[in-house]
């Protein structure tokens, strides 16, 4: 930060390029204080919480489906090795026309891009269930919902605690793009809009939001993995020490 | 033989399907936004031509191979000093932590302000939004490399390069593969962004232009185009990595059949 506050005095950089941390600061005091910027936070953080509530919730489902019937696993391997690797952003014009400027179009990349992150970690999680564990399972005659819930859930769950938490920072980084490419309401399209009114000691600022928003993201959902997670062999030895 | 050619048969079952169900169910399609897929092909055609090509997909792709390229040597090179310094590390260890928490698209407007926006400013915004993987999982392979290897290497009075060079580099290469791959796809959607964003060619400024000028189907075709090119590079990339790190993938799976 001091580094940042003194290159503009020194005249190594261009001032109105970089502004110094100070006034980065005052425009992000200001930014807080108006309903805008609150709202546009919200936004893009309904954004991001409901599509990665939908795209775990599908993520573990098809995962767990796919991941227990092994010709299902078979046939989808090569169809998910394609589609897995499209960047999302290819979907923006397609977003752009099916919903416009919509909350929609934003989710619609956010999913797409988050889906993917939870499947395979799950996909993972299915295929490393100690197949002593199953057999047992199956002599005790589980059903398939009991094997599922006591025996493929529990093995799988780190994985998809791993895939929670890349979803995560990912689908914050679908949600910001979209906004700023798209410009559906959010942050990144309150940046592109400073950016365009040449506001830059405020698209700064925004931008140091954006950048506290993926810390907090990132610290919420380690929590949350090691609070999941509790039980398990990894953790539990790191909860110790 | 009859085995590989049940796997092919697995492998190209669903995707054949897909597609065969895409047209059908849309070849009389009245719907403008999503045309049969017929037209989609014949679009692919007649847009994708060479000079096409020439014009906006090699110079999107060299602006991708240019900042890529950028971001592995510096992040491999400062993550190995950062993971080998103990203070340095934990002095930049909060910052580092902030850089990469950016949504790295939010960097092209700023960086913009910078570079213009002409191909500098995208090579370096792929640059930098792809580093950061890089740098911070080079740090972990670092800070990973066993201690007893480290040891032993001064016992034996190996050089600082040396070291660097037989034991920490390949120690810390599972992890440092692990940060490109990350990248790779960081990269791909940087690319795209900064030439929608900002620009006159270009695989992203394409696309938009036909979205803008309602071009549906050619659209779309870019969107395929895309996709394809997303696919292509990571098989070249995994083709890459079981080439460098074959040594180590059979050294897992040693670890576990025993």
């Amino acid at each position: 930060m001091l580094v940042i506050e003194a290159l503009p005095h020194t005249g190594l950089v261009n001032g109105r390029y970089l502004p110094p941390t100070s006034q980065i600061l005052a425009a992000l005091a200001e930014q807080l204080g108006r309903a805008e910027f609150w709202t546009a936070l919200a936004d893009t953080l309904r954004a991001w919480a409901i599509g990665l509530a939908i795209a775990v919730a599908a993520g573990v489902l098809v995962g767990v489906l796919i991941g227990s019937v092994p010709v299902l696993r078979a046939l989808t391997a090569s169809t998910i090795e394609f589609l897995r690797p499209i960047p999302s952003v290819a979907l923006i014009p397609l977003a752009v026309l099916l919903y416009g400027t919509e909350l929609r179009s934003t989710l619609l990349l956010v999913v797409y891009a988050s889906f993917w992150q939870v499947l395979v970690q799950v996909l993972y999680g299915v295929q490393d269930v100690d197949p002593v564990a199953d057999d047992t399972a199956r002599s005790y005659r589980l059903g398939v919902w009991g094997r599922i819930r006591y025996v493929v859930w529990p093995t799988a769950l780190p994985y998809v605690m791993t895939g929670v938490r890349l979803a995560a920072s990912v689908a914050l980084v679908l949600a910001i793009t979209a906004q700023l490419v798209i410009g559906s309401p959010g942050l990144g399209a309150l940046i592109a809009r400073a950016q365009a009114s040449n506001a830059i000691p405020v698209m700064y600022a925004l931008v140091v939001v954006t950048g506290i928003l993926g810390v907090v993201i990132n610290l919420v959902a380690r929590a949350a993995e090691r609070r999941v997670l509790a039980w398990h062999i990894s953790v539990r030895r790191e909860v110790a020490t | 033989m009859i085995r590989l050619l049940r796997r092919l048969g697995y492998a190209l079952a669903l995707p054949v399907l897909l597609l065969v169900v895409w047209w059908i169910t849309t070849d009389d399609s009245e719907n403008f936004y999503l045309p049969p897929l017929r037209t989609i092909l014949r679009a692919f055609a007649e847009t994708w031509t060479l000079e096409r090509f020439q014009a906006d997909v090699l110079p999107s792709l060299a602006r991708f191979a240019a900042g890529y390229a950028l971001a592995g040597v510096v992040g491999v090179t400062v993550g190995l000093l950062i993971g080998g310094l103990r203070w340095l590390r934990a002095l930049l260890e909060p910052v580092l932590e902030f850089f990469r928490a950016i949504p790295p698209p939010v960097l092209v407007p700023v960086i913009m302000l910078f570079a213009g926006i002409d191909h500098t400013m995208k090579v370096v915004v792929i640059a930098v939004g792809a580093v950061w993987p890089i740098l911070l999982n080079t740090v972990e392979g670092v800070r990973s490399v066993d201690e007893v290897l480290v040891d032993t290497c001064r016992a034996y009075q190996l050089r600082r390069f040396a070291r660097l060079r037989h034991v920490i580099l390949p120690a810390a290469s599972p992890q440092i593969v692990t940060g490109l791959r990350q990248a790779l796809s960081i990269g791909i959607i940087l690319m795209v962004i900064s030439e929608m964003f900002a620009s006159s060619n270009g695989l992203g400024y394409t696309i938009i232009e036909f979205q803008r000028s309602f071009a549906i189907p050619e659209m779309w075709s870019g969107i395929l185009l895309l996709g394809l090119i997303g696919f292509a590079l990571s098989v070249l990339f995994r083709a890459v990595e079981n080439r460098v790190l074959a040594w180590y993938h059979g050294l897992r799976r040693a670890q576990r059949s025993s």
